[in-house]
């Protein structure tokens, strides 16, 4: 009744194949656009903006970084929090070693850095797959890791081994640093992520995407029919570390503003990422903004109405939320399998034919 | 994504209809979860009952109620952040993270917010100049001040001389680990001993590697920049290969009842700094017990009053406590701004008879704080261990840090920071 395709006729196959063929998706999605880059920059506070937003939309980059390679690739990686560190590293170099070129330059240019470093780590997945590929790039995890800590050159010979971010404006408005305002951050976060969903969603849409998903499906089906693994893993792997890249530059110089390898980018920062993509769904861009938005928002509305509403101590709530969240994950991971972007798949075809289901 | 925009539209109407209190804000960014519980909690304990303690008693201070906003960090940098942003808005007067990490992300935040941050014996050394870093202070002591009183009473047991011996630093390898480390490179070059490194990666639940190759190098000494888990299982590690524990010497932060329990007999003897009195007699405990436990408002589970850790948070209090009161007899105001909070810190003076007439005479040195210092005269107590009756005994009085050592480090380091954030140096 409500939701319904009757009248929404396509007479092109253009139209037919677009991202949102029903007419309500479509009016629905360029709303949520407008509220996000014109409403909601006008009512954002600081703790808005660092505590969920900005930590949401940096998270979903690296979702759907992630999600390339293990969602539409099935190439199963660890190393998620190694490559953000790449990202951030690159960018740091980049801001001290070039400090007139702009932040947002430099955020794309992580973005390639990782890309690459994300390729050399994707050579094993051409011989091994699996459990086995999955400890190669958790050694990715931890080789990076253990780089970024003992080569002094990466932290500028900085005595503590943090990089902090010094401050980048754009316009004469200050990016990074301390004088940050919470617009500001929100906002280009807001642009690298829809910029990244939007690429990311059309390129699975074409044959890149259709490759990955014959590699994904079944390798050997996919040779015999002419896709070729070399390309097609190695591209989902650089593609990825563009993303995971790209939200690593942002999370240390826009987020954060300092940090440190082993604490920021540790082996809990790659399987946070995997938990969102699992509970969000492999292989829907959806399921990436999902994911990330109950990871991220899930505690912060646990603390909410456990310490300020119901008055408990914070570190029951803070022990609570570890049995909350590992309770649903387990719950979803039995339940629906597919994620949250199922859930929303199913409920999206329950009402197209509601109210007369038969 | 649309589930996401109405609970954001929920939670932010919520917010936004909470009343604005007219009382001294205290936040505590705690942890009582994770690897470094161990040592939250005692912390965090100290700090809340000093301040319930006020509020009891006197009525808080000047007459203004105390209202501490817990909140859990687990360690975290990114929760600490958080943290920070949830309890700026309101009216925080000073922020103690109780972690370098956190420090290190809140020093220009702060500064921008115009909030002031003390970080006592962790946190950036550099912090001590205050004429770059206005709105920092890490008085008593910091970091540098540790790493040379420990090399002091090393040369003290040594008849005054180093040379030739082999010295090991055991270091978390994050920003707290490695802040010691120029200046013991700078003392081993004048000194004449040499310094091997080893970090422990957190949690730092895994040292085989590093304790066999102290075996097998066996150094004269091994110093070690440890927190949470860490400490307890290096304690152990040294036990296990029989290193003798009074030449096994830890820092501030590693030096607690819980450190050294769990490895029973085998830490006996092991060192540690202390930057307060060892001593669990104070008069101002039993003032806690009575008013603040026995009223149930205990933090925590009320079990460690009188621990290294929950002296230091109650020293850490009454620091913040005395320099609001500073503050209210500068401005002649008794609810204060976040800025004059850091007047009165500024103008902080601690005496012998103000210590004893808040009932912990003796508790640390004497001290002033001052635009050009805002880290205190960095002094620290050595204390050893003793298995069999489980306490720690003093050693040494407060012993002095060598500043010609650590003055140029922290002139150096601090104007290094300066030029790279664009910071005139100057007094407020």
């Amino acid at each position: 009744m409500l939701y319904r395709e009757a009248g929404d006729f396509k007479t092109s196959y253009s139209l037919d194949n677009q991202t949102f063929p029903l007419k309500l998706d479509r009016i629905v999605f360029y709303l949520t656009l407008a509220v996000a880059f014109l409403v909601v920059p006008l009512v954002i506070n600081d703790y808005w903006a660092s505590a969920i937003l900005v930590p949401f939309l940096i998270y979903a980059i690296a979702a759907i970084g992630l999600n390339i390679l293990t969602g539409y690739c099935g190439q199963v990686s660890l190393g998620t929090g190694g490559f953000m560190a790449v990202g951030a590293y690159a960018c740091y170099k980049l801001m001290t070693a070039f400090p007139d070129v702009s932040i947002l330059l430099h955020i794309v240019g992580a973005g390639f850095v990782t890309m690459v470093v994300c390729t050399v780590f994707g050579l094993p997945s051409l011989r091994i797959k699996g459990f086995y590929l999955a400890v190669a790039t958790l050694a990715a995890q931890f080789f990076l890791v253990w780089l970024f800590n003992k080569v002094p050159w990466f932290y500028n010979n900085n005595a503590s081994g943090q990089i902090s971010a010094p401050e980048r404006t754009v316009f004469g408005v200050p990016l990074t640093g301390p004088n940050t305002e919470a617009w500001a951050m929100y906002l280009v976060c807001l642009t690298f992520c829809v910029a990244s969903a939007f690429i990311a969603r059309n390129l699975t849409r074409g044959s890149l995407g259709r490759r990955w998903m014959a590699i994904r499906d079944m390798d050997i089906a996919a040779e015999i029919i002419g896709v070729n693994p070399l390309t097609a893993k190695l591209s989902a792997f650089a593609l990825s570390g563009f993303f995971v890249g790209i939200s690593g530059a942002l999370f240390f110089s826009v987020y954060l503003g300092a940090a440190e390898v082993g604490e920021s980018f540790g082996i809990d920062k790659s399987f946070l990422v995997l938990f969102m993509i699992i509970i969000g769904g492999l292989g829907s861009i959806f399921g990436c903004f999902a994911g990330a938005a109950f990871l991220v928002v899930l505690p912060v509305v646990l603390k909410f109405i456990g310490v300020d509403i119901l008055g408990w101590a914070p570190d029951l709530v803070a022990h609570l939320r570890l049995v909350i969240v590992g309770g649903l994950i387990m719950f979803f991971l039995i339940k629906e399998p597919h994620g949250l972007a199922q859930l929303w798949r199913v409920m999206k075809e329950k009402l197209r034919l509601w109210p007369f289901p038969h | 994504m649309k589930l996401h925009t109405l609970l954001t539209g929920a939670v932010m109407a919520s917010l936004v209809a909470a009343p604005a209190a007219a009382d001294l804000v205290l936040p505590d960014l705690s942890y009582r979860t994770g690897p470094y519980a161990a040592g939250g909690i005692p912390f965090s304990d100290g700090y809340q009952d000093y301040f319930s303690l006020l509020n009891a008693r006197d009525g808080g201070i000047g007459g203004e109620p105390v209202r501490i906003v817990e909140c859990e960090t687990g360690y975290n940098t990114e929760k600490g952040v958080e943290c920070y942003e949830s309890t700026k808005g309101e009216g925080a007067l000073v922020y103690q993270p109780l972690s370098t990490g956190i420090t290190y992300q809140l020093i220009p935040k702060a500064e921008a917010d115009g909030i002031p941050i003390h970080t006592m014996g962790y946190g950036r050394t550099a912090v001590k100049n205050g004429e770059v870093f206005n709105w920092a202070f890490n008085f008593p002591a910091n970091y540098w001040d540790a790493a040379s009183v420990i090399v002091n009473y090393l040369k003290d047991e040594n008849d005054g001389d180093l040379n030739g011996k082999n010295i090991a630093l055991v270091y978390h390898n994050s920003a707290y680990g490695k802040e010691p480390i120029p200046t013991l490179e700078s003392l081993a070059e004048s000194e004449g001993f040499t310094l091997d490194l080893l970090a422990v990666d957190h949690p730092g639940q895994e040292q085989t590697s590093q304790w066999l190759q102290i075996r097998r190098s066996r150094p004269d000494y091994v110093l070690m920049w440890g927190w949470g888990v860490m400490n307890q299982v290096a304690i152990q590690e040294a036990a296990n290969i029989r290193y003798p524990m009074e030449n096994f010497i830890g820092n501030w932060w590693a030096g607690a009842e819980h450190d050294v329990t769990p490895a029973g007999a085998g830490a006996n003897g092991y060192k540690s700094l202390n930057m307060t009195k060892v001593a669990s007699d104070f008069p101002v405990l039993d003032d806690i017990k009575t008013m603040v436990h026995d009223e149930g408002n205990a933090a925590g589970d009320g079990s460690n009053v009188g621990s290294v850790l929950y002296i230091r948070g109650m020293y850490a209090a009454m620091l913040a406590a005395e320099s609001i009161a500073k503050a209210q007899e500068i401005h002649g105001e008794s609810d204060i701004t976040p800025a004059m909070m850091r007047d009165g810190m500024e103008a902080l003076e601690i005496t012998e008879a103000r210590m004893a007439e808040l009932g912990m005479s003796g508790i640390g040195p004497e001290f002033s704080v001052s635009c050009e210092n805002h880290g205190g005269p960095g002094m620290g107590v050595m204390q050893q261990w003793d298995a069999s009756s489980g306490t720690w005994t003093s050693l040494t009085g407060f012993m002095d840090s060598d500043t010609s050592v650590t003055d140029p480090l922290v002139v150096a380091a601090s104007k290094a920071y300066a030029d790279e954030n664009g910071v005139t140096a100057a007094c407020l």
